[in-house]
Protein backbone atom coordinates (compact mmCIF):
# COMPACT_ATOMS: atom_id res chain seq x y z
CA UNK A 1 0.00 0.00 0.00
CA UNK A 2 0.85 3.53 -0.59
CA UNK A 3 0.81 6.95 1.46
CA UNK A 4 -1.47 9.34 0.78
CA UNK A 5 -0.85 11.44 -2.24
CA UNK A 6 -0.25 14.60 -0.93
CA UNK A 7 2.56 16.76 -3.13
CA UNK A 8 2.92 19.79 -0.84
CA UNK A 9 6.48 19.31 1.63
CA UNK A 10 4.11 21.06 3.86
CA UNK A 11 0.52 22.25 4.88
CA UNK A 12 1.71 23.82 7.62
CA UNK A 13 0.29 27.48 7.79
CA UNK A 14 1.67 28.93 10.25
CA UNK A 15 5.04 30.89 10.39
CA UNK A 16 7.05 27.57 10.95
CA UNK A 17 10.74 29.18 9.13
CA UNK A 18 10.96 31.66 11.78
CA UNK A 19 12.53 29.86 14.60
CA UNK A 20 15.02 28.00 12.46
CA UNK A 21 16.03 31.32 10.40
CA UNK A 22 16.44 33.39 14.39
CA UNK A 23 18.32 30.22 15.56
CA UNK A 24 20.63 30.32 12.14
CA UNK A 25 21.20 34.28 12.49
CA UNK A 26 21.76 34.18 16.22
CA UNK A 27 24.05 31.27 15.85
CA UNK A 28 26.07 32.65 12.97
CA UNK A 29 26.32 36.32 14.49
CA UNK A 30 27.77 34.62 17.90
CA UNK A 31 30.28 32.47 15.58
CA UNK A 32 31.61 35.79 13.85
CA UNK A 33 31.85 37.32 16.99
CA UNK A 34 33.70 34.63 18.87
CA UNK A 35 36.45 33.68 16.08
CA UNK A 36 36.73 37.42 15.70
CA UNK A 37 37.75 37.75 19.34
CA UNK A 38 39.80 34.63 19.16
CA UNK A 39 41.69 35.83 16.61
CA UNK A 40 42.47 39.25 17.77
CA UNK A 41 44.75 38.18 20.22
CA UNK A 42 44.40 41.37 22.44
CA UNK A 43 41.91 43.20 24.80
CA UNK A 44 41.96 40.04 27.08
CA UNK A 45 42.72 41.16 30.32
CA UNK A 46 42.25 43.93 32.59
CA UNK A 47 45.57 44.84 34.64
CA UNK A 48 44.02 47.32 37.03
CA UNK A 49 41.22 45.13 38.32
CA UNK A 50 42.34 41.51 36.69
CA UNK A 51 39.45 41.27 34.74
CA UNK A 52 40.23 38.21 32.59
CA UNK A 53 37.58 37.22 29.82
CA UNK A 54 36.44 33.78 29.73
CA UNK A 55 37.30 33.42 26.02
CA UNK A 56 40.82 33.34 26.89
CA UNK A 57 40.48 31.33 30.03
CA UNK A 58 43.18 29.91 30.82
CA UNK A 59 45.67 31.71 29.16
CA UNK A 60 48.22 28.80 28.77
CA UNK A 61 50.95 29.67 26.19
CA UNK A 62 54.24 32.12 25.99
CA UNK A 63 52.47 34.96 24.16
CA UNK A 64 49.57 35.61 27.16
CA UNK A 65 50.04 38.29 29.08
CA UNK A 66 51.94 37.13 32.39
CA UNK A 67 49.69 38.40 34.82
CA UNK A 68 46.60 36.91 32.89
CA UNK A 69 48.16 33.76 33.27
CA UNK A 70 47.03 32.08 36.30
CA UNK A 71 47.96 28.63 35.85
CA UNK A 72 51.61 29.13 34.21
CA UNK A 73 52.56 29.65 30.35
CA UNK A 74 52.63 25.85 29.59
CA UNK A 75 53.15 26.00 25.79
CA UNK A 76 55.28 27.97 23.84
CA UNK A 77 54.13 30.64 21.74
CA UNK A 78 51.69 29.32 18.93
CA UNK A 79 52.73 29.86 15.20
CA UNK A 80 50.99 32.07 12.66
CA UNK A 81 47.48 34.10 13.33
CA UNK A 82 46.98 31.40 16.03
CA UNK A 83 45.82 33.23 19.36
CA UNK A 84 45.97 31.77 22.92
CA UNK A 85 42.24 30.75 23.29
CA UNK A 86 42.72 28.16 20.38
CA UNK A 87 43.96 25.31 23.42
CA UNK A 88 40.67 25.31 25.36
CA UNK A 89 38.70 26.43 22.45
CA UNK A 90 38.11 22.88 20.91
CA UNK A 91 37.02 21.70 24.37
CA UNK A 92 34.09 24.49 24.89
CA UNK A 93 32.87 24.21 21.22
CA UNK A 94 32.96 20.85 21.54
CA UNK A 95 31.20 20.84 24.52
CA UNK A 96 27.82 23.38 22.79
CA UNK A 97 28.50 21.18 19.31
CA UNK A 98 27.30 18.11 21.04
CA UNK A 99 24.96 19.29 23.82
CA UNK A 100 21.93 17.89 23.22
CA UNK A 101 19.61 21.58 22.79
CA UNK A 102 21.97 22.34 20.37
CA UNK A 103 22.20 19.34 18.31
CA UNK A 104 18.06 20.23 17.97
CA UNK A 105 18.87 23.71 17.35
CA UNK A 106 21.96 23.43 14.15
CA UNK A 107 19.92 20.12 12.78
CA UNK A 108 16.99 22.66 12.12
CA UNK A 109 18.56 25.61 11.06
CA UNK A 110 21.59 24.59 9.88
CA UNK A 111 20.93 21.16 8.13
CA UNK A 112 17.33 20.91 7.91
CA UNK A 113 17.09 17.44 9.30
CA UNK A 114 13.80 18.54 9.67
CA UNK A 115 13.81 22.60 9.48
CA UNK A 116 10.65 22.15 11.85
CA UNK A 117 8.34 19.55 12.58
CA UNK A 118 5.80 17.95 9.52
CA UNK A 119 8.63 19.94 6.88
CA UNK A 120 9.93 17.73 4.59
CA UNK A 121 13.55 17.68 4.48
CA UNK A 122 15.53 18.20 1.53
CA UNK A 123 18.02 15.19 2.07
CA UNK A 124 17.23 12.14 0.13
CA UNK A 125 19.37 9.77 2.56
CA UNK A 126 19.41 10.00 6.67
CA UNK A 127 21.60 7.83 9.02
CA UNK A 128 21.55 10.17 11.92
CA UNK A 129 23.98 9.55 14.40
CA UNK A 130 24.35 6.17 13.59
CA UNK A 131 27.86 6.62 11.50
CA UNK A 132 31.17 9.03 11.51
CA UNK A 133 30.80 11.87 11.80
CA UNK A 134 27.90 12.20 13.39
CA UNK A 135 28.81 9.13 15.95
CA UNK A 136 31.13 11.48 17.37
CA UNK A 137 27.86 13.17 19.19
CA UNK A 138 28.06 10.65 21.83
CA UNK A 139 31.49 11.98 23.16
CA UNK A 140 29.87 14.68 25.08
CA UNK A 141 30.15 14.13 28.30
CA UNK A 142 33.76 13.91 27.78
CA UNK A 143 33.34 17.70 26.84
CA UNK A 144 31.16 17.89 29.81
CA UNK A 145 34.25 17.17 32.41
CA UNK A 146 36.65 19.50 30.33
CA UNK A 147 33.90 22.36 30.26
CA UNK A 148 33.45 21.86 33.99
CA UNK A 149 36.92 21.75 34.39
CA UNK A 150 36.98 25.19 32.56
CA UNK A 151 33.71 26.50 34.74
CA UNK A 152 35.85 26.07 37.79
CA UNK A 153 38.88 28.15 36.33
CA UNK A 154 36.35 30.89 35.26
CA UNK A 155 35.11 30.64 39.05
CA UNK A 156 38.55 31.18 40.17
CA UNK A 157 39.34 34.16 37.44
CA UNK A 158 35.82 35.70 38.87
CA UNK A 159 37.13 35.27 42.53
CA UNK A 160 40.19 36.69 41.94
CA UNK A 161 39.19 39.65 40.33
CA UNK A 162 37.66 41.07 43.97
CA UNK A 163 41.52 41.38 44.98
CA UNK A 164 41.17 44.95 43.62
CA UNK A 165 37.99 46.08 45.18
CA UNK A 166 34.18 45.90 42.95
CA UNK A 167 33.47 47.58 40.18
CA UNK A 168 30.58 46.27 37.19
CA UNK A 169 32.59 44.07 35.69
CA UNK A 170 33.19 41.96 39.09
CA UNK A 171 29.41 41.91 38.88
CA UNK A 172 29.35 40.83 35.01
CA UNK A 173 32.17 38.27 35.84
CA UNK A 174 29.96 36.73 38.63
CA UNK A 175 26.85 36.65 36.85
CA UNK A 176 28.75 35.26 34.13
CA UNK A 177 29.96 31.72 35.91
CA UNK A 178 26.46 31.89 37.58
CA UNK A 179 24.78 31.27 34.27
CA UNK A 180 27.84 28.85 32.86
CA UNK A 181 27.62 27.30 36.06
CA UNK A 182 23.55 26.79 35.33
CA UNK A 183 24.01 25.36 31.76
CA UNK A 184 26.92 23.09 32.83
CA UNK A 185 24.45 21.37 35.46
CA UNK A 186 21.83 21.24 33.97
CA UNK A 187 23.27 19.15 30.71
CA UNK A 188 21.80 16.13 30.12
CA UNK A 189 25.16 14.05 30.84
CA UNK A 190 25.22 15.70 33.97
CA UNK A 191 21.71 14.54 35.16
CA UNK A 192 22.74 10.76 33.82
CA UNK A 193 25.49 10.57 36.08
CA UNK A 194 24.41 12.69 39.03
CA UNK A 195 21.56 9.92 39.07
CA UNK A 196 19.85 9.69 35.48
CA UNK A 197 21.66 6.38 35.08
CA UNK A 198 20.71 4.62 37.66
CA UNK A 199 17.65 1.62 37.92
CA UNK A 200 16.90 1.62 40.99
CA UNK A 201 16.01 5.25 42.80
CA UNK A 202 14.62 4.05 45.97
CA UNK A 203 18.34 2.34 46.92
CA UNK A 204 19.93 5.68 46.27
CA UNK A 205 18.33 8.70 47.74
CA UNK A 206 21.18 11.48 47.45
CA UNK A 207 21.80 10.64 44.34
CA UNK A 208 17.84 10.76 43.19
CA UNK A 209 18.03 14.16 45.13
CA UNK A 210 20.40 15.13 43.03
CA UNK A 211 18.80 14.12 39.83
CA UNK A 212 15.22 15.62 40.79
CA UNK A 213 17.31 19.05 41.17
CA UNK A 214 18.73 18.66 37.85
CA UNK A 215 16.09 17.72 36.11
CA UNK A 216 14.51 20.98 37.19
CA UNK A 217 17.54 22.50 35.53
CA UNK A 218 17.52 20.58 32.60
CA UNK A 219 13.58 22.17 32.10
CA UNK A 220 15.36 25.19 31.44
CA UNK A 221 18.22 23.85 29.37
CA UNK A 222 17.94 25.64 26.13
CA UNK A 223 17.11 28.88 28.03
CA UNK A 224 20.72 28.36 29.61
CA UNK A 225 22.12 27.60 26.36
CA UNK A 226 21.06 31.40 25.19
CA UNK A 227 21.15 33.11 28.14
CA UNK A 228 25.13 31.95 29.21
CA UNK A 229 26.43 31.73 25.23
CA UNK A 230 25.01 35.15 24.85
CA UNK A 231 26.40 36.34 27.96
CA UNK A 232 30.30 35.07 27.47
CA UNK A 233 30.00 37.11 24.42
CA UNK A 234 28.51 40.41 26.45
CA UNK A 235 31.27 39.74 29.30
CA UNK A 236 34.51 39.91 26.47
CA UNK A 237 32.91 42.66 24.74
CA UNK A 238 33.00 44.63 27.97
CA UNK A 239 36.59 42.87 29.25
CA UNK A 240 37.50 44.10 25.48
CA UNK A 241 36.02 47.40 25.85
CA UNK A 242 37.72 48.15 28.92
CA UNK A 243 40.90 46.87 28.48
CA UNK A 244 41.28 48.48 25.38
CA UNK A 245 40.22 51.70 27.09
CA UNK A 246 36.90 52.27 24.94
CA UNK A 247 35.19 52.64 28.22
CA UNK A 248 36.13 52.79 31.84
CA UNK A 249 34.78 50.78 34.97
CA UNK A 250 32.43 51.68 37.02
CA UNK A 251 33.75 50.97 40.16
CA UNK A 252 31.52 50.50 43.57
CA UNK A 253 34.65 49.82 45.98
CA UNK A 254 38.02 50.51 45.15
CA UNK B 1 -22.41 31.77 17.12
CA UNK B 2 -22.57 29.88 14.15
CA UNK B 3 -20.53 30.06 11.55
CA UNK B 4 -20.22 28.37 7.71
CA UNK B 5 -15.98 27.44 8.06
CA UNK B 6 -14.03 27.11 4.80
CA UNK B 7 -12.65 22.62 4.94
CA UNK B 8 -10.09 21.26 2.58
CA UNK B 9 -10.25 17.69 3.70
CA UNK B 10 -8.15 15.17 1.43
CA UNK B 11 -9.98 12.13 -0.18
CA UNK B 12 -8.98 8.70 -1.64
CA UNK B 13 -6.71 5.56 -1.49
CA UNK B 14 -4.03 4.31 -2.10
CA UNK B 15 -4.67 4.90 -5.60
CA UNK B 16 -4.77 8.10 -5.67
CA UNK B 17 -7.01 11.04 -4.52
CA UNK B 18 -6.41 14.82 -2.99
CA UNK B 19 -7.90 17.72 -1.50
CA UNK B 20 -11.56 18.41 -1.59
CA UNK B 21 -12.94 21.79 -1.20
CA UNK B 22 -16.07 22.02 1.44
CA UNK B 23 -17.73 24.49 3.88
CA UNK B 24 -19.62 23.03 6.82
CA UNK B 25 -21.01 24.66 10.09
CA UNK B 26 -18.67 25.60 12.76
CA UNK B 27 -20.77 26.15 15.95
CA UNK B 28 -19.46 27.35 19.53
CA UNK B 29 -17.18 24.82 21.71
CA UNK B 30 -17.08 22.35 18.75
CA UNK B 31 -13.65 20.62 18.01
CA UNK B 32 -12.49 19.59 13.87
CA UNK B 33 -13.59 15.92 14.66
CA UNK B 34 -17.01 17.40 15.12
CA UNK B 35 -17.09 19.07 12.03
CA UNK B 36 -15.85 15.56 10.27
CA UNK B 37 -18.92 13.88 11.88
CA UNK B 38 -20.70 17.07 10.44
CA UNK B 39 -19.50 16.81 7.04
CA UNK B 40 -19.97 12.85 7.12
CA UNK B 41 -23.80 13.45 8.38
CA UNK B 42 -24.44 16.04 5.76
CA UNK B 43 -22.26 16.16 2.63
CA UNK B 44 -19.98 13.13 2.43
CA UNK B 45 -21.62 10.19 3.88
CA UNK B 46 -18.78 7.54 2.34
CA UNK B 47 -16.21 9.76 4.42
CA UNK B 48 -13.43 7.63 6.12
CA UNK B 49 -12.39 8.51 9.45
CA UNK B 50 -11.49 6.64 12.66
CA UNK B 51 -12.21 7.53 16.14
CA UNK B 52 -13.71 6.25 19.08
CA UNK B 53 -13.55 8.45 22.24
CA UNK B 54 -13.61 11.54 21.42
CA UNK B 55 -12.03 12.66 24.82
CA UNK B 56 -8.05 12.71 23.70
CA UNK B 57 -7.78 9.12 25.45
CA UNK B 58 -7.97 6.17 23.02
CA UNK B 59 -5.66 7.32 20.19
CA UNK B 60 -7.38 6.86 17.07
CA UNK B 61 -8.44 9.98 15.32
CA UNK B 62 -5.01 10.85 14.76
CA UNK B 63 -4.39 13.23 11.40
CA UNK B 64 -2.93 16.43 10.00
CA UNK B 65 -4.47 19.69 10.62
CA UNK B 66 -3.48 22.75 8.71
CA UNK B 67 0.02 20.01 7.94
CA UNK B 68 0.53 19.77 12.07
CA UNK B 69 0.05 16.43 13.62
CA UNK B 70 -3.34 16.37 16.14
CA UNK B 71 -5.66 14.42 17.97
CA UNK B 72 -9.10 15.42 15.55
CA UNK B 73 -10.77 15.43 19.07
CA UNK B 74 -8.26 17.48 20.77
CA UNK B 75 -8.41 20.52 18.44
CA UNK B 76 -10.55 23.11 19.05
CA UNK B 77 -12.05 25.26 15.76
CA UNK B 78 -11.92 28.30 18.23
CA UNK B 79 -7.67 28.31 17.43
CA UNK B 80 -8.98 28.87 13.32
CA UNK B 81 -9.81 31.93 12.47
CA UNK B 82 -13.05 31.74 11.12
CA UNK B 83 -11.96 33.30 7.89
CA UNK B 84 -9.53 30.52 7.64
CA UNK B 85 -9.86 27.26 5.52
CA UNK B 86 -8.98 24.52 7.27
CA UNK B 87 -6.96 21.82 5.83
CA UNK B 88 -7.09 18.20 7.30
CA UNK B 89 -5.29 15.30 5.92
CA UNK B 90 -4.09 11.75 6.88
CA UNK B 91 -0.82 11.04 8.58
CA UNK B 92 1.72 11.26 6.39
CA UNK B 93 4.28 8.57 7.36
CA UNK B 94 1.66 5.36 7.00
CA UNK B 95 -0.04 3.53 3.87
CA UNK B 96 -3.57 4.70 3.29
CA UNK B 97 -6.36 2.60 3.37
CA UNK B 98 -8.92 5.48 2.68
CA UNK B 99 -9.51 9.21 3.19
CA UNK B 100 -8.23 10.13 6.57
CA UNK B 101 -7.81 6.04 7.82
CA UNK B 102 -4.24 4.89 7.68
CA UNK B 103 -2.64 1.65 8.27
CA UNK B 104 -0.58 1.78 11.70
CA UNK B 105 0.35 -1.49 11.64
CA UNK B 106 3.67 -0.53 11.39
CA UNK B 107 3.90 -0.04 15.00
CA UNK B 108 2.27 -2.88 15.92
CA UNK B 109 5.21 -5.13 14.49
CA UNK B 110 7.65 -2.65 15.84
CA UNK B 111 6.03 -3.20 19.37
CA UNK B 112 6.45 -7.23 18.61
CA UNK B 113 10.01 -6.56 18.40
CA UNK B 114 10.19 -5.47 22.09
CA UNK B 115 11.09 -8.31 24.32
CA UNK B 116 8.50 -8.12 27.24
CA UNK B 117 9.22 -7.51 30.75
CA UNK B 118 12.08 -9.89 32.22
CA UNK B 119 11.75 -10.13 36.17
CA UNK B 120 14.73 -12.14 37.81
CA UNK B 121 13.93 -16.01 37.79
CA UNK B 122 13.92 -16.51 41.13
CA UNK B 123 11.82 -13.66 41.95
CA UNK B 124 8.58 -15.13 43.42
CA UNK B 125 5.22 -13.41 42.78
CA UNK B 126 4.63 -10.43 45.98
CA UNK B 127 8.14 -11.30 47.71
CA UNK B 128 9.33 -7.64 45.88
CA UNK B 129 7.92 -4.06 47.05
CA UNK B 130 8.15 -1.25 44.43
CA UNK B 131 9.15 2.21 45.86
CA UNK B 132 6.93 5.13 44.72
CA UNK B 133 9.78 6.97 43.39
CA UNK B 134 10.81 3.86 41.44
CA UNK B 135 7.50 3.89 39.46
CA UNK B 136 6.78 7.34 39.08
CA UNK B 137 9.78 7.28 36.02
CA UNK B 138 8.04 4.96 34.00
CA UNK B 139 4.52 5.57 34.85
CA UNK B 140 5.25 9.11 32.37
CA UNK B 141 5.57 7.00 29.62
CA UNK B 142 2.45 4.31 30.74
CA UNK B 143 0.10 7.79 29.30
CA UNK B 144 1.03 7.08 25.95
CA UNK B 145 -2.29 6.64 24.79
CA UNK B 146 -0.25 5.15 21.30
CA UNK B 147 -2.26 7.73 18.77
CA UNK B 148 1.32 7.01 17.14
CA UNK B 149 1.45 10.90 16.11
CA UNK B 150 4.89 10.73 17.38
CA UNK B 151 6.10 8.15 14.64
CA UNK B 152 4.03 10.14 12.50
CA UNK B 153 5.78 12.99 12.59
CA UNK B 154 9.52 11.62 12.95
CA UNK B 155 11.62 12.88 9.91
CA UNK B 156 13.37 9.34 10.25
CA UNK B 157 10.50 7.30 9.24
CA UNK B 158 8.26 10.34 7.65
CA UNK B 159 10.84 11.42 5.16
CA UNK B 160 12.44 7.82 4.88
CA UNK B 161 10.45 4.98 3.95
CA UNK B 162 13.88 2.99 3.61
CA UNK B 163 14.88 3.68 7.09
CA UNK B 164 11.32 1.78 8.45
CA UNK B 165 13.07 -1.68 8.91
CA UNK B 166 15.94 -0.44 10.78
CA UNK B 167 14.15 2.50 13.48
CA UNK B 168 11.19 1.54 15.56
CA UNK B 169 10.35 5.23 16.05
CA UNK B 170 10.11 7.42 19.48
CA UNK B 171 6.97 5.40 21.11
CA UNK B 172 8.92 2.38 21.16
CA UNK B 173 12.14 3.11 22.18
CA UNK B 174 10.19 4.89 24.75
CA UNK B 175 9.11 1.31 25.84
CA UNK B 176 12.38 0.43 25.44
CA UNK B 177 13.64 2.78 28.01
CA UNK B 178 10.48 2.47 30.28
CA UNK B 179 11.43 -1.42 30.82
CA UNK B 180 15.14 -0.29 31.11
CA UNK B 181 14.57 2.09 33.83
CA UNK B 182 12.20 -0.96 35.77
CA UNK B 183 14.19 -1.90 38.64
CA UNK B 184 13.57 -5.48 38.07
CA UNK B 185 14.25 -5.64 34.40
CA UNK B 186 16.94 -8.00 33.75
CA UNK B 187 17.19 -8.08 29.86
CA UNK B 188 20.27 -5.99 28.27
CA UNK B 189 17.70 -3.38 26.48
CA UNK B 190 20.83 -0.86 26.01
CA UNK B 191 22.53 -2.72 23.44
CA UNK B 192 18.76 -3.40 21.67
CA UNK B 193 17.94 -0.07 21.49
CA UNK B 194 20.98 0.90 19.62
CA UNK B 195 21.53 -2.01 17.41
CA UNK B 196 17.77 -3.43 16.92
CA UNK B 197 15.49 -0.77 17.56
CA UNK B 198 17.96 2.19 15.56
CA UNK B 199 18.16 4.71 18.69
CA UNK B 200 21.24 5.98 16.80
CA UNK B 201 19.10 7.47 13.75
CA UNK B 202 17.68 9.86 16.06
CA UNK B 203 18.93 13.55 16.34
CA UNK B 204 16.87 14.30 19.26
CA UNK B 205 14.97 16.86 17.72
CA UNK B 206 12.18 16.79 19.69
CA UNK B 207 9.28 16.50 17.20
CA UNK B 208 7.72 13.50 19.00
CA UNK B 209 7.61 15.33 22.04
CA UNK B 210 6.29 18.19 20.30
CA UNK B 211 3.30 16.57 19.07
CA UNK B 212 2.87 14.23 22.00
CA UNK B 213 -0.92 14.96 23.16
CA UNK B 214 -0.08 13.42 26.63
CA UNK B 215 2.71 15.76 26.73
CA UNK B 216 5.10 12.87 27.65
CA UNK B 217 8.81 14.83 27.75
CA UNK B 218 9.81 11.39 24.91
CA UNK B 219 13.10 12.83 24.02
CA UNK B 220 14.57 13.87 27.57
CA UNK B 221 13.10 11.26 29.72
CA UNK B 222 13.24 8.35 27.78
CA UNK B 223 15.47 8.56 24.05
CA UNK B 224 18.08 10.67 25.43
CA UNK B 225 18.74 8.67 28.92
CA UNK B 226 19.11 5.66 26.53
CA UNK B 227 21.49 7.40 24.25
CA UNK B 228 23.51 8.12 27.79
CA UNK B 229 23.30 4.50 28.20
CA UNK B 230 24.33 3.59 25.37
CA UNK B 231 27.51 6.41 25.28
CA UNK B 232 28.08 4.52 28.64
CA UNK B 233 28.62 1.28 27.23
CA UNK B 234 29.56 1.70 23.77
CA UNK B 235 31.33 4.79 23.19
CA UNK B 236 33.34 5.48 26.47
CA UNK B 237 36.57 5.84 25.49
CA UNK B 238 38.45 4.90 28.81
CA UNK B 239 36.20 1.44 28.89
CA UNK B 240 37.04 0.60 25.60
CA UNK B 241 40.91 1.21 25.95
CA UNK B 242 40.23 -0.67 29.69
CA UNK B 243 38.65 -3.32 27.25
CA UNK B 244 41.72 -3.31 24.28
CA UNK B 245 44.04 -3.57 27.47
CA UNK B 246 42.32 -6.30 29.77
CA UNK B 247 41.26 -8.13 26.66
CA UNK B 248 37.82 -8.41 27.88
CA UNK B 249 34.84 -8.53 25.53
Amino acid sequence: MARAEIAARTLRTDRWWLPPLTTFVGLLLISIYAAFRTFQGDFYWVDQYHYLTPMYSPCLTEECIPAASHFGRWFPALPGFLTPPVIIIPFLLGFRITCYYYRKAYYRAAWASPPACAVAEPHSKYTGETRFPLIAQNLHRYFFYAASLLLLINIYDAVLAFGTGVGLGNIILLVNVGLLAAYTLSCHSCRHIAGGRLKHFSKHPVRYWMWTQISKLNNRHMLLAWTSLIFVCLTDLYVALVASGTISDLRFIN
Amino acid sequence: MSYQGKFRVWRGDDSGGGLEDFTVEVNEGEVVLDIIHRLQATQAPDLAVRWNCKAGKCGSCSAEINGRPRLLCMTRMSVFDESETITVTPMRTFPIIRDLVTDVSFNYTKAREVPSFAPPKDLAPGEYRMQQVDVERSQEFRKCIECFLCQNTCHVVRDHEENKEAFSGPRFLMRVAELEMHPLDTADRVDQAQDDHGLGYCNITKCCSEVCPEHIHITDNALIPMKERVADRKYDPIVWLGNKLFKRS
